[in-house]
């Protein structure tokens, strides 16, 4: 599926249209501001990560950005175009914890959902489809869990299916809210092995992402956002202990840049 | 003859209920498909009122009005900050009343009685009788009732990956371009249609009972969606037929019966269901440990 060759940023004409353009992007709840005046432009075969502290409107960007929640005003355009028309373009794996993983459904069959907006209104997956599913599967290392229930997986597998299912929807664009939040050490690595594979292949990855620790390793732009964007660019300049400071006032505990990273995960799910 | 026409009546109340029932159950919408089955009563007495019979079109129009009008209203009151349980019981408890009083009210031009709205009378849907051009084309409610099927069964036949998704994950499916809204009024009109065909057999109390408990009982036993619903189908076409027979044993109501056999059937795949049952679970339990 994903024949699209490897293209370097260097080869691209300069003329082409950025992946996302987000233009003054404001966003209330009730009458309370949760994003205010935000505008960046993502470039191309980047890996991005978005931080900041809690409420700071990191997954109500990426929800606003996606149509999904009303926006006060502002604009965004993917690839140039208003969202709507590049929908197919792009693919989105939202917050583990957003969907009910007690719904009688496989892995397999989740995968496939991400296929259906290739389908039109009435077509249904067919060989084709599942062919690309179990693909995706097989990226992710869960090939051999396509038949299982999706309840009997731990929570970095169903991560993973998530992960899958946006592979699924071959995109050039993608948004992930918070892939590593409470996943297993094994899952963070096939994580971050894909988004590498991802942007080797000339996609753009806007991720959210909660520990700050490794940041640097992973992301090679930072977006600090807190209700206001607080910074933005490549993470080598971005990533400093002033803008840190600026993002999350005194609630920072990772102050000290050069500690070695933290052991990944944390958590875990298993 | 009368039988037949009952099992009928029974199994096509069971079936309706029992493909939109898992829907409701999975998007955790159980008790709106109970405050839908109750808000299409005024709809129904207004209908009766304007037209002056029990000839349904206009009833199903006027309960599918209601219908949406009652999600309409219990979604704009939860975006207002009102608890969604409250808002639910805010909505229909209002809805029915204004159906209670309007029955009370016109009584006598009505033909309606509140027993009947309420309690159904599924003994009696033989005497109801469709005639075409002097020829016997059997009970009404049976023809009402199989129309509302084919359309049920249409419309999620054609729009199965929709209703899916928008149950499993409704912001993917609006991310990928799905009209989240306009599926879920949709399975709502679905819903006052199956209400509104199925309360004269069945009573608008005892058709939320074919709604969740089949699909409750289907969700016990499988884990797949397909699956599923045709368990759900299943359980509640079984539930009427033990029901219409346990009650003429007992001599007592049909619909009671009925969704007193669904509650029963729903008992039993709590206990025994291979994944999900409390007695298997303890089995295994029991097994590990020695």
């Amino acid at each position: 599926m994903n024949s699209i060759q490897t293209q370097t940023e260097a080869e691209r004409p300069a003329a082409s249209p950025a992946p996302l353009t987000v233009q003054g992007l404001s966003v209330a709840y009730q009458k309370k501001p949760v994003l205010r005046n935000v505008s960046f432009e993502a470039r191309e075969g980047e890996l991005i990560g978005v931080i900041g502290p809690n409420g700071a409107g990191k997954s109500t960007l990426m929800k606003a950005a996606l149509g999904l929640i009303p926006s006060l005003g502002g604009e965004v355009k993917v690839y140039g175009k208003p969202y709507k028309q590049q929908r197919k373009l792009i693919g989105y794996v939202p917050q583990r914890e957003s969907v009910d993983w007690d719904f009688p459904t496989n892995a397999l069959d989740v995968v496939l959902m991400g296929r259906y907006g290739h389908l039109g209104w009435f077509r249904r997956p067919g060989a084709k489809e599942k062919a690309i599913a179990m693909e995706a599967l097989g990226k992710v290392g869960m090939a051999d869990f396509a038949g299982r229930q999706i309840s009997q997986l731990s929570g970095g597998q169903q991560q993973r299916v998530f992960l899958a299912r946006a592979l699924a929807q071959d995109a050039r664009l993608y948004f992930m809210d918070e892939p590593f939040a409470g996943v297993d050490a094994a899952t963070e690595k096939a994580i971050i092995t894909l988004l590498q594979e991802l942007k080797l292949q000339g996609k753009t990855v806007i991720v959210v992402h909660h520990d700050l620790a490794t940041v640097q390793d992973y992301f090679d732009s930072v977006l600090l956002l807190n209700v206001e964007l607080q910074a933005y660019g490549p993470t080598e300049q971005t990533f400093t202990q002033q803008n840190l400071q600026r993002t999350y006032g005194g609630r920072l505990a990772f102050l000290d840049r050069s500690l070695p990273s933290q052991p990944p995960g944390g958590g875990g799910g298993e | 003859m009368s039988e037949f026409w009952i099992l009928l009546t029974g199994a096509l109340v069971a079936s309706c209920c029992g493909i939109l029932g898992v829907f409701l159950v999975l998007r955790k919408m159980a008790m709106i498909g109970d405050a839908i089955s109750h808000s299409v009563m005024p709809g129904i007495v207004i209908a009766f009122l304007l037209s002056g019979s029990r000839d349904s079109l206009l009833m199903m129009f006027a309960a599918l009005i209601f219908g949406l009008v009652t999600t309409f209203l219990i979604q704009m009151f939860q975006q207002s900050g009102i608890q969604s349980d409250a808002s639910i019981g805010v909505v229909f408890t209002a809805l029915f009343a204004v159906g209670v009083v309007l029955v009370s009210l016109y009584a006598r031009q009505v033909h309606l009685d509140q027993d009947a709205i309420l309690y159904g009378e599924i003994a009696y849907v033989h005497w109801n009788i469709w005639e075409l051009g002097g020829i016997n084309m059997g009970p009404k409610a049976v023809w009402l009732l199989g129309f509302t099927l084919l359309v049920i069964a249409a419309a999620i036949g054609l729009f199965y990956k929709q209703f899916k998704l928008c149950a499993f994950d409704p912001a993917l499916a609006a991310a990928i371009g799905i009209p989240v809204a306009l599926f879920h009024y949709l399975l709502m009109g679905l819903v006052s249609m199956a209400t509104v065909s199925s309360f004269e057999s069945v009573g608008a109390i005892l058709v939320v009972g074919l709604l969740i408990i089949p699909a409750s009982t289907a969700y016990l036993l499988t884990d797949r969606l397909g699956v599923m619903i045709g368990l759900s189908v299943g359980a509640g076409i079984a539930s009427t037929v033990i029901g219409y027979y346990a009650a003429a044993l007992l001599d007592a109501s049909i619909a009671g019966c009925m969704v007193c056999a669904a509650g029963a059937l729903f008992a039993l795949a709590l206990l025994f269901s291979p994944s999900q049952g409390i007695v298997m679970k303890k089995l295994r339990l029991r097994r590990l440990a020695s």
